[in-house]
């Protein structure tokens, strides 16, 4: 690495030395950081919403959208589905292709068919599960679309408020939702049925389980929950959206993760901002910066600055001030 | 091998361990390894961030193993709990303030002159080290705050193909990385970083032109 010294001619240090006690500093950094910890928490302690469930508010819609096959995640791609809708790219690089499915996920069956095949003793589902089995991708398709249609319709009625069609009728005290929708086919009965599963705090477990007893994936439940439109509400109340510069913060007024302001920075900057391809751009850019960050004391003219911006006259002021007299007073040691 | 008590064992000239103790010794000797004098130079606020950086470290390790002894939902159900999460976070804000501080100081010390670039490369991974380690512990506190972190940084994961393996949704997966293999990475490398703080001495101040030339 000698070339990397070809213009450094930082000598060892031949001056004097002053006592000093490395452990004892330490003990006393300590000390004061843990003071410092406990003095935060007792002023500010640290904030713990409680998680958001699947809640029947936007479930009826959401689980729709999964059963039709149009849900943020049943669009997705890689790593749950073979879909396209949020792969992304950068000119040749398709790192998200090339690493394939590692999770899959297929909505209408993992959001909605196996969590109703968990609910026994139930003889119009069954019927109604056996009936959407057995029918052709087409068919199952028209159905969940007919389904979907009037709680899209609901939603965006809302949304602009204006009045709801009277195809979907809600229930606040309950949460039940009731759709009027002709050519659904079973589907009506089968979400009738998931509705009530959620209502009683089902669906998550069915959503989680698995083959073994004990799961710590929430992979699908929480993108089911981003599918729907809770969490964003939430979020946007919390200042944690995208546009918020939401990747750094967390709720409440706490600092969330400053550290992560560069990363932020650029979803806020065109074209970066509009990009399909943002979050790629992004952590390129970044992976670059970041390698350029470890390198710094070899990139010429980044490496030279310090010397030109003379901040360090002020860091070691007590230092140039004493330089006539500080050949050897103390200790002199060596390096 | 020891033929008895007090008895020095034969040293061999090809024994990894001899070879071993006899590298460490050469390159860092028990007097520079744990110094009791510093240059004179060593006399400014900035030095005070680097011990901070690692006094924060040891919190939020005390910390993080206490909220570990109660497992992940303890902190959600007692006063205690909620108090230790409280320190480790804070001691996080901590360890990341001081750690930038210390960064841009050594940065306009020019650090890394006479040597010095592994002192500065060890210790700018060790921050981007310590960015994930945080992510981690964020989306595995099992509240608002993680569902909503890990449902929006999981499109980023996955753009470059980082989320096939690493799930940011997978709560076991996330938990095992923050508590077990990303401190093991961070505390690695803040390891060698001291180290080669100590065998390389702490830089000296920039030669004033002007003081040379007088």
């Amino acid at each position: 690495m000698s070339f990397l010294r070809s213009k450094d001619e930082t000598k060892p240090w031949k001056g004097s030395y002053a006592p000093y006690d490395l452990i004892k500093e330490l003990c006393i950094a300590v000390g004061v950081i843990a003071l410092l910890a406990v003095l935060l928490t007792v002023l500010f302690s640290s904030p713990d919403d409680k998680p958001s469930t699947i809640a029947p508010a936007d479930f009826a819609t959401t689980a729709a959208t999964e059963l039709a096959g149009t849900s943020g995640t049943a669009e997705y791609g890689p790593p749950y589905n073979h879909s396209s809708g949020s792969v992304q790219h950068f000119l040749l690089l398709h790192p998200q292709r090339w690493l394939g499915v590692s999770h899959p996920i297929d909505t209408a069956e993992d959001y909605v068919v196996k969590p109703l095949e968990t609910i026994p003793n139930d003889p119009a589902l069954g019927s109604a599960l056996a009936e959407y089995k057995a029918a052709s991708a087409t068919q199952k398709q028209e159905w969940s679309a007919a389904y979907a249609k009037p709680l899209e319709e609901y939603a965006v009625a809302v949304e602009e408020k204006k009045t709801p069609p009277s195809t979907v009728s809600v229930d606040q005290s309950t949460g039940t939702v009731t759709v009027k929708a002709s050519g659904a086919g079973p589907v009506g009965t089968m979400m009738t049925s998931l509705q009530a599963l959620a209502q009683s705090g089902g669906l998550e477990g069915g959503l989680v389980s698995s083959s073994q007893f004990f799961q710590t994936d929430y992979t699908k439940p929480l993108l089911f929950m981003a599918d729907g439109g809770l969490l964003g509400e939430r979020a946007e109340g919390q200042h944690l959206l995208g546009e918020q510069w939401g990747l750094m913060n967390e709720t409440g007024s706490y600092p969330g993760q400053p550290w992560l302001w560069l990363y932020a920075l650029w979803y806020q900057v065109e074209p970066i901002k509009s990009s399909p391809n943002a979050d790629i751009q992004v952590l390129l850019i970044m992976g670059l910066l970041s390698l350029a960050f470890i390198c710094i004391p070899f990139i010429p003219g980044i490496n030279s600055l310090p010397r030109k911006i003379p901040i360090y006259k002020l860091i070691w002021k007590e230092h140039y001030r004493e330089l006539p007299g500080a050949e050897g007073t103390t200790r002199p040691r060596g390096t | 091998m020891s033929t008895g008590s007090g008895i020095p064992p034969i040293v061999s000239s090809k024994s990894w361990t001899v070879k071993v103790r006899e590298k460490g010794v050469e390159s860092l000797p028990p007097e520079r390894l744990l110094p009791d004098g510093q240059p004179t130079y060593v006399a400014s606020w900035i030095y005070v961030f680097g011990v901070a950086s690692i006094a924060s470290l040891v919190v939020i390790i005390g910390s993080g193993c206490i909220l570990a002894l109660k497992g992940p939902a303890w902190w959600h159900e007692t006063g205690v709990g909620h108090f230790f999460n409280s320190i480790h976070l804070w001691s996080v804000e901590l360890f990341f303030f001081a750690m930038v501080v210390h960064l841009w100081g050594k940065y306009w010390m020019a650090a890394w002159r006479g040597g010095r670039g592994r002192v500065w490369v060890t210790g700018a991974i060790v921050f981007l080290v310590a960015v994930p380690c945080a992510l981690t512990g964020y989306v595995s506190q099992q509240n608002f705050d993680a569902q909503w972190i890990s449902t929006q940084a999981k499109d980023a994961m996955n753009s470059v193909g980082v989320g096939s393996f690493f799930n940011l949704t997978n709560f076991g997966q996330m938990y095992s990385y923050h508590i077990l293999l990303l401190p093991i990475a961070v505390v690695a490398l803040v390891s060698l970083h001291v180290l080669l703080v100590r065998r390389n001495g702490v830089v000296p101040p920039i030669e004033l032109e002007e003081k040379l030339k007088s």
